[in-house]
């Protein structure tokens, strides 16, 4: 078993572990990966946000009328209630429409205190399309004072807001990426230039570009894999600190803030970053030596 | 084997290190190749085992016109070559072994296959105590050994050296020669360059004198340019196969 270790050892022809071209590399693919491994979390945290967001108003409507309207919340909850497809059309009271305001103003808002519009609370069957608009309408002619609001509108800016803030994370994400890939081509051509002479020998002996890639690659996608481990540690350390940090804080400061949480898969996802790089720097190293190559006659 | 017609040579835009160079290599024939220092015998050399590519010219290699031979190609060619170099160029951080076993490693051989055949080799040329020394702890004339050992393991069509003399004193380096004339006599071309001229005397071979740039093919002193040499020195003939 020895024996076959050493043989194995020796078609490595190129000490390219210990010449110090890749010294380095670990720790600045460890930087990026942990850059990386924050700004996709981030993304992806944001987007299981939008997403709940989305499926929690799916199928929701309010119907928003002045706190004098008494003819109209009648003469509107008949016309909801008719209206096919509205699964439920039920008028929050007043201490409801309190407890929604508690996280803003505060517990104890004595109801009555402030004249606060009726809300009725509408729950449409997500299967059957109804449209806001001719609802609308159908609304405006018996409660004039009547605003319907299907959530779409500020639901579309926020989501426009993530949408931008994702894109941001996916640059920093490919950013990240090209500074490690130009990373691992320095430390791949530094190497090419320390053993330019042996490389010329391998070359002029018949050795395949393939097989003198070789002997790059696969140092490359060690040094990748243990970079990687050395970002994912202290990026995921980072992550259950803010996760906890988040649990911690006290309600009142950060209630309106979206909860963000990751997904087992996404974990999964950032569990996967070594092998990204690893395989990265594989591949990159051997692009570039066979690049390099190409070169010699 | 080897062809050149009309090649010309020059590194970047210098002047032309090779000028005008035809001639013809035969399968089997043994070749000295002469000349001043910097007459060009080691861009020659470069040429024929692919180290360098001409400036104009053509060159036939093993029956491939190597301007139509994809470069893809071109480590197949250079395994049929064995080359020592005049600074032996092994492999440091490799023992003698593992140096001489390169070639076979790079063409694939299996390791269980190429130890004892490299042993042997290296015990050929009175290696056998040092297979696992490291370059750097061999002597000039030991380090030569495993150069020429690393180019004759993959048994080369064609053998080239470079000035393999030129470390060594006379009798070293006569028993040198008779072992090119052994690998010669197995049937492998070789191609000798070098600066000695009481071996060119001794060992009669055809001489290839390289001066400016320009090749001249001088018939070995006390044979007659018959046979081989002669069909090694006609220009335009068709190679055997």
């Amino acid at each position: 078993m020895i024996a076959r270790a050493s043989r194995r050892r020796r078609r490595l022809d190129l000490p390219t572990d210990g010449d110090g071209s890749g010294r380095f590399l670990p720790w600045i693919i460890g930087l990026m990966v942990y850059l990386a491994a924050l700004a996709l979390a981030g993304m992806m945290a944001l987007q299981g946000t939008v997403e709940r967001w989305d499926r929690a108003l799916a199928g929701t409507l309010t119907v928003q009328l002045p706190a004098s309207a008494g003819d109209e919340l009648d003469a509107a909850l008949a016309l909801l209630r008719a209206t096919p497809g509205v699964e439920r059309a039920e008028p929050l009271d007043q201490a409801a429409n309190a407890a929604l305001l508690e996280r803003w103003l505060g517990p104890g808002l004595a109801a009555g205190e402030l004249r606060l519009p009726r809300l009725i609370d509408l729950r449409v069957d997500p299967a059957r399309a109804i449209d806001p608009e001719a609802l609308a309408k159908r609304l405006a002619a018996v409660a004039p004072n009547a605003r319907l609001d299907d959530h779409r509108r500020w639901l579309d800016r926020l989501l426009d807001v993530a949408l931008a803030i994702q894109v941001v994370a996916a640059a920093i994400v490919a950013l990240v990426a090209g500074a490690a890939v130009m990373s691992i081509v320095f430390a791949t051509r530094t190497g090419l230039a320390i053993h330019q002479g042996t490389v010329e020998v391998l070359h002029l002996i018949g050795a395949r570009d393939t097989f003198i890639a070789t002997q790059f690659q696969w140092p490359a996608l060690r040094l990748g894999l243990r970079g990687g481990l050395i970002g994912l540690v202290p990026a995921l350390l980072t992550l259950v600190a803010l996760g906890q940090a988040a649990g911690a804080a006290p309600a009142s400061g950060i209630a309106a803030l979206p909860e963000l949480t990751l997904a087992p898969w996404h974990w999964a996802i950032l569990l996967l970053l070594p092998v990204v790089a690893g395989i990265t720097a594989l591949a990159t190293a051997r692009v570039t030596v066979l690049r390099s190559l190409a070169r010699m006659p | 084997m080897v062809r050149f017609e009309n090649v010309g040579m020059r590194y970047g835009a210098g002047r032309e290190v090779l000028r005008d160079i035809t001639m013809r290599l035969m399968a089997g024939g043994f070749y000295f190749l002469t000349g001043p220092s910097g007459a060009g015998k080691s861009s020659l050399l470069k040429l024929i085992y692919l180290a360098e590519r001409p400036s104009r010219g053509l060159i036939s290699l093993f029956g491939r016109d190597l301007a139509t031979t994809p470069r893809q190609a071109f480590p197949a060619l250079r395994r049929r070559i064995g080359v020592v170099f005049q600074d032996f160029r092994l492999i440091p951080h490799l023992s003698a072994l593992d140096n001489v076993a390169l070639p076979l490693r790079v063409a694939g051989h299996r390791d269980d296959r190429i130890h004892d055949n490299v042993a042997e080799l290296l015990r050929w040329v009175g290696l056998a105590e040092e297979i696992d020394a490291r370059p750097a702890t061999l002597s000039g004339g030991q380090q030569q050994r495993v150069a020429i050992a690393r180019a004759v393991v993959s048994k080369p069509s064609l053998l080239l050296a470079d000035e393999p003399t030129g470390n060594v004193d006379d009798h070293i380096a006569a028993r040198l020669l008779r072992l090119f004339e052994e690998l010669n006599r197995q049937g492998t071309t070789i191609v000798v360059a070098t600066h000695n001229e009481s071996l060119i005397q001794r060992f009669r071979h055809t001489r290839l004198h390289l001066e400016n740039g320009e090749l001249t093919v001088v018939a070995p002193p006390a044979r007659e340019a018959t046979g081989l040499t002669r069909a090694a020195l006609a220009a335009g003939d068709e190679e055997p196969t």
